[in-house]
């Protein structure tokens, strides 16, 4: 066990202060110790994109970020999505859509889409796809999620005979 | 596995919070942030080879995480706002190492100067990786098959590194990449800056790749800056990525194509001769013969995108 450090964070709108080891990533820190476990991890290595929080206003990973390197910063997790209680509109249209299965995946999902809309609120399907494609889903199949992002943004979903829901 | 017991009477599991010691996943460091370049420096020497920079973290956590390096302090640049730029000055680009990766693809100067460098930030990773993962930390990192030492290679980019003993040092990217995530950095030697000289006017570029997945490191890679003039190339600049411990640059291609018309034929043949020299690693990913023959296929079809960018105005 190395010195812990105080850090201080604004979480979804709310200022919160942790003692934490400098080696505990903002996963760790988000989950085990401000015990907001909506944020998955995965693989712990960058390459699934479960862990996906949005860090300033941009998509990252917290399984590559340690806490102390973000002391101070905004961070937004799939917690700070809903806004009263209700599911925002990007939740609604995922859900509509069956964008996702076992949820695994989703809270990533969620905010490297949040990041998406922020910067370009009418994506294309490709730049859909390829802001999506550091976000692995194992069930599925990533049509349903495309189409989710589609609705969320106001365009017409992927015609049916490409998606089966 | 031990004996099985009958569900009622399991013992009741006791939880572990992953926060207790060893069930994290880094090994433990000790760790500063200095708020100056002079001060990381400092810290740099005081250390010595114990001590790691982290920049992004983007290859260094995992690394961490998987126990593969295990530094007894990181130095933190996260705090020091003096290395993150783009500027022009003179006849070169500068930019300083804490620049993220989306920063340089976002830049309108490097889209201009260095257009390069700009083609190949969207083929690094994903956006979130990008979002973090600084080109100081990519060119010390030093991964072969990474683009930004690519680009570097093939721009004849220029290296700054300083230290608090010696100062400032200006290394090509020739001597500065020396192999296999090895550089010339000394162990109290920061990376400061890299300088891309600016490209002449008539210059088109390309970066091809062949990837398992889309966002994965690249299997192998073509790097390709043609310049034309009228129905002439004047220059080409080809380096080739994954078929060796660093980036290399296929001179003898390039020179097959200066004053050549740019012509299916006259591709065909730098392609062959880029390629027919090299001898791949094999790997999971493919063999010798076959990252050879993606050498080709690549290397062609980066000069032809290159030559129809810069018809296309460069
Ligand atoms: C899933 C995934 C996919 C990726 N795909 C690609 C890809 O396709 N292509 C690619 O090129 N990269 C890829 N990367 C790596 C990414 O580009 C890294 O961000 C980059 O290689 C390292 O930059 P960093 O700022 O994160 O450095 P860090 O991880 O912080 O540091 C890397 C190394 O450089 C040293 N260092 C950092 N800054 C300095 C400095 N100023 N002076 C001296 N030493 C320094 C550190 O001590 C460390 O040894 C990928 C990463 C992930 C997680
Ligand atoms: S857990 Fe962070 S990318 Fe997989
Ligand atoms: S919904 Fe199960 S992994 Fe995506």
């Amino acid at each position: 066990m190395s010195e812990t450090v105080d850090i201080l964070l604004t979480v979804n709108g709310t200022q919160r202060s942790a003692n934490v080891e400098p080696r505990k990533t903002l996963a760790d820190v988000l989950r085990d110790d401000l015990e907001l476990t909506g944020t998955h991890v995965g693989c712990e290595h960058g390459v699934c994109g479960a862990c996906t929080v949005l860090i300033d206003g941009e998509a990252a990973r917290s399984c590559l970020t340690f806490a102390v390197q973000v002391r101070g910063s905004e961070i937004v997790t799939i917690e700070g999505l809903a806004e009263d209680g209700e599911m925002n509109p990007l939740q609604q249209a995922m859900q509509a859509s069956h964008g996702f299965q076992c949820g695994f995946c989703t809270p990533g999902f969620l905010m490297q889409i949040t990041a998406l809309m922020n910067e370009n609120p009418k994506p294309s399907e490709p730049e859909i796809r390829e802001a999506l494609s550091g976000n692995v889903c194992r069930c599925t199949g990533y049509q349903s999620i495309v189409a989710g992002v589609l609705r969320a943004t106001g365009q017409s979903p992927i015609s049916d005979s490409t998606h089966q829901e | 596995m031990g004996e099985r017991l009958p569900l009622r009477s399991r013992p009741t599991p006791t939880v572990h919070s992953r926060s207790s010691g060893d069930q994290l996943k880094s090994p433990p460091f000790a760790y500063v942030a200095p708020t100056s370049v002079e001060e990381a420096l400092t810290l740099l020497a005081e250390h010595g080879d114990e001590a790691k920079l982290l920049a992004g973290g983007q290859s260094l956590v995992p690394l961490l995480a998987l126990r593969l390096a295990s530094p007894s302090a990181l130095i933190d640049l996260s705090g020091v706002p003096e290395l993150d730029y783009v500027r022009r000055e003179n006849d070169h680009i500068a930019i300083g190492a804490m620049t993220r990766e989306r920063a340089v693809e976002r830049s309108e100067v490097v889209r201009e100067f260095v257009p390069l460098l700009s083609v190949a930030m969207p083929l690094i990773g994903h956006l979130a990786i990008r979002n973090r993962g600084t080109v100081g930390g990519s060119a010390a990192h030093a991964d072969p098959s990474a683009e930004i030492p690519a680009v570097a290679i093939a721009c004849d980019a220029e290296v700054v590194v300083r230290s608090s003993a010696r100062g400032e040092r200006t290394i090509t990217s020739d001597d500065f990449f020396q192999g296999f995530f090895s550089t010339a950095l000394e162990p109290d030697e920061a990376l400061i800056e890299l300088r891309f000289p600016v490209v002449g006017p008539g210059t088109g570029v390309a970066f091809e790749e062949a990837t398992r997945r889309h966002g994965d490191f690249a299997m192998v890679g073509a790097a390709a800056a043609v310049r034309t003039e009228g129905a002439h190339i004047v220059e080409a600049r080809i380096v080739v990525i994954g078929v060796s411990d660093k980036p290399v640059r296929r001179r003898e291609a390039e020179q097959a194509l200066a004053g050549a018309e740019p012509t299916r034929a006259a591709f065909e043949e730098a392609a062959a001769l880029a390629a027919d020299s090299l001898t791949p690693p094999s790997d999971l990913h493919g063999t010798s013969t076959y990252r050879r023959h993606l050498v080709r296929v690549l290397v062609r079809r980066a000069l032809e995108s290159a030559v129809q960018h810069s018809q296309e105005g460069g």
